[in-house]
């Protein structure tokens, strides 16, 4: 006995050396878990610590001389609308490209299809930004120019349009672009889990293809549908050079097509540069604002995704 | 004998009711030609006639199969000319996109001195006498290579341990706690969080701990983190669960301990599909704009110290260009340099796209036992 306990057998020291090893180990991979969630927290905190001077501060401190909430909200309407804009465009054109990809397309083509839609996603924001100003909004007002004579009596529709085409419309259609690859990819992966056998079962029965998609797919994709918008949204809401580079900015207005109009994201852009002492304050609580904004949209997403987990997007 | 057969056949009771399979090629070429025609009177543009062509060929196809087929079948032919419809919409701005940035970049891009050169000296007076009296384009983008390198570079250094050791947690040793299941959830809510809000933490961050107006390469590094770690983990932490549990179960088998078995087995396993991972979301970052500006401020030097110093990034560049022009009477040099720049992004970023396919199929674990 005392013979066993005595003896620096080799097991025993290698495995002394290795438990510290787990343990260094294991503790780092934790350190680093709880670190993201740190990160997390410290986003919101830092946030909040710079943005209270511009909450405590006097209305006539502020930009435009009204307090804080008065200089928030029409921006806040402003991004609201420009995402409503994109979601309106790309949710029909995103489920259909989906729809092309999953059931649709050749077999053999499907997969590199899917690569040219994710590479609508790889080019840089900024790009789109200058495409938008450069390309987009010239080539796009004419078509204003007949929605401001033949639609003007739609309050949103109201002329005189812009001769540049820089106006919140052209924004939105820029940020349509830029969210559909977001749309597309996740819907795609439901699409491609519906159960084979009740896409059978409805072909079966003799219904047509879309009857199929109608009956078998679509119910079946809804919450991932219903999600993939969300995440949409969440990326929409956030964007920044699309609005910066292409909206003429100005005050709020109900019209799309006039210049006006401003987002949080591109508020932000243009004025933190050059901001400083308390304005500097105002936009961090902007950002803040944004933040609250998109962490809703997308925990709302992430829970509708965990809820259905067996058909998860996100995987 | 049998001479009739052919043609009872073709009116069998099986293929009546059917368009022939010629049907949307004929109704495709009738289409094309009446909307040349129509484009024709109101002024021929390429753009147009497709729209027109599209929407003839849809409304004939349609229409001639529920004359023939009957309403269900009309209304599956016109749900398929929708889905591939949306999706040659889909391609338009892309090629669109790619197209503009070709012609306007490529003048700039094939400049002398274009990527050599920084934008320290070039005043507006340069830009006035390039368009005025057609001199060369002077100023370039090199400063702003070295920013975007070294930014993103240590971006890389930040994120990648951080996100791979969290992957490794939560595939390895999270097993459902609700610790793992609270870091899942809001790595996804990370995803999430816009690009300028991201940068505007980092900028909140340094201002508290450093100083107020503390701008660095260092600062836009940590906003770009907070972007890159969540792509990180949810990347790597695909590729460590599909690594088999059989060869974890031999190695443990064998007395290695779980430390050596992650770092000898399971990761040299996944190491393909985390490196393409990891190359992705450095090409998510790298033209990541908006955290940058309110980070790094602007450059026109070339700055090499990324902890001290203003310093110039290629989307940051693109984006001043554009918006403040060197001469503002004379924007279209600047206009010149930023296309320049994009082309030189675009070029970045599919690289690394590449670079990420050939890292995943290259290093990938061969198959077989």
């Amino acid at each position: 006995m005392l013979k066993v306990d005595v003896t620096t057998n080799s097991l025993t020291t290698s495995q002394g050396a290795g438990r510290a090893g787990d343990k260094v180990f294991s503790g780092a991979a934790l350190t680093a878990g709880c670190l993201i969630l740190a990160v997390l927290f410290g986003v919101a905190l830092f946030l909040v610590v710079q943005a209270i001077p511009a909450f405590v501060a006097p209305a006539a401190d502020i930009q435009g001389g009204q307090g804080f909430f008065a200089y928030i909200w029409p921006i806040v309407l402003g991004t609201l609308i420009a995402a409503l804009i994109a979601l309106v465009i790309a949710t029909p054109v995103a489920i259909g490209v989906a729809l092309f990809i999953s059931h649709y397309a050749p077999r053999r083509l499907a997969s590199g299809l899917g690569y040219v839609i994710d590479l609508l996603a790889a080019i840089p924001s900024v790009v789109y930004g200058a495409w938008g100003a450069a390309f987009l909004a010239k080539e796009i007002a004419p078509a204003y120019d007949w929605l401001a004579d033949n639609m003007g009596w739609l309050p949103i529709f109201q002329g005189p349009a812009s001769a540049t085409g820089k106006t919140i419309l052209t924004a939105g259609i820029v940020l349509s672009v830029m969210v559909l690859p977001i749309i597309t990819s996740l819907s795609r992966e439901i699409f491609l889990q519906t159960p084979k056998l009740h896409e059978e079962a409805a072909l079966a029965l003799g219904a047509t293809r879309w009857e199929m998609i109608k009956m078998a797919v679509l119910p079946f994709g809804r919450p991932g549908i219903i999600s993939a918008v969300m995440l949409g949204l969440g990326r929409a809401l956030g964007e920044t050079m699309a609005v910066a580079l292409v909206l003429s900015s100005g005050v709020l207005t109900a019209s799309l097509i006039q210049s006006g109009n401003q987002t949080i994201a591109a508020e932000i852009a243009l004025n933190f540069p050059e901001a400083s002492g308390l304005k500097v304050n105002t936009l961090i609580a902007a950002g803040l604002v944004l933040f609250v904004i998109t962490l809703a949209v997308n925990m709302v997403a992430r829970w509708i995704i965990t809820k259905h987990k067996e058909f998860s997007g996100a995987n | 004998m049998t001479v009739t057969a052919p043609v009872t056949r073709k009116r069998s009771a099986l293929t009546k009711g059917q368009l022939p399979s010629y049907a949307p090629w004929v109704v495709l070429a009738v289409a094309l030609v009446l909307g040349a025609a129509i484009l024709a009177l109101v002024g021929f543009n390429v753009f147009g006639w497709g729209v027109v062509s599209a929407l003839l060929f849809t409304v004939g196809l349609v229409a001639w199969s529920g004359m023939v087929e009957g309403a269900r079948k009309a209304k599956d032919k016109l749900a398929t000319c929708l889905v591939v419809g949306a999706f040659l919409v889909a391609l338009l701005p892309l090629v669109s996109v790619i197209w503009t940035v070709l012609v306007n970049g490529i003048p700039g891009i094939i400049t002398p001195g274009f990527l050599g050169t920084s934008m320290n000296g070039v005043t507006g007076t340069f830009d006035n006498k390039s368009v005025e009296e057609g001199t060369r384009v002077l100023g370039g983008v090199y400063h702003a290579l070295i920013g975007t390198v070294q930014i993103t570079l240590l971006a890389t250094v930040i994120s990648v341990p951080v996100g791979l050791l969290t992957a490794i947690y939560l595939v390895e040793y999270g097993e459902d706690r609700p610790l793992a299941r609270a870091i899942t959830f809001f790595v996804d809510v990370m995803t999430g969080i816009p690009s300028i809000v991201a940068g505007l933490f980092a900028a909140a961050f340094f201002f508290a701990v450093v100083g107020p107006g503390t701008k660095t390469g260092a600062v836009a590094a940590v906003a770009l983190s907070v972007l890159m770690i969540p792509v990180v983990v949810r990347s790597s932490e695909e590729m460590l669960k599909i690594v088999p549990n059989e060869l974890r179960e031999a190695s443990y088998a064998l007395g290695v301990r779980k430390w050596r078995t992650i770092l000898k087995v399971v990761i040299p396993t996944a190491i393909s599909g985390i490196a393409s991972g990891v190359t992705l979301a450095i090409a998510r970052v790298i033209g990541e704009t908006a955290p940058i500006l309110v980070t790094a401020g602007f450059a026109t030097t070339i700055n090499n110290n990324v902890f001290g110093g203003w310093m110039a990034s290629l989307p940051t560049f693109i984006y001043t260009q554009i918006l403040n022009p060197t001469s503002p009477s004379n924007p279209a040099p600047s206009d010149q340099r930023a296309w320049g720049a994009a082309l030189v992004l675009i070029i970045l970023v599919m690289l690394l796209n590449l670079a990420a396919r050939l890292i995943a199929r290259i290093f990938a674990p061969k198959a077989g036992r």
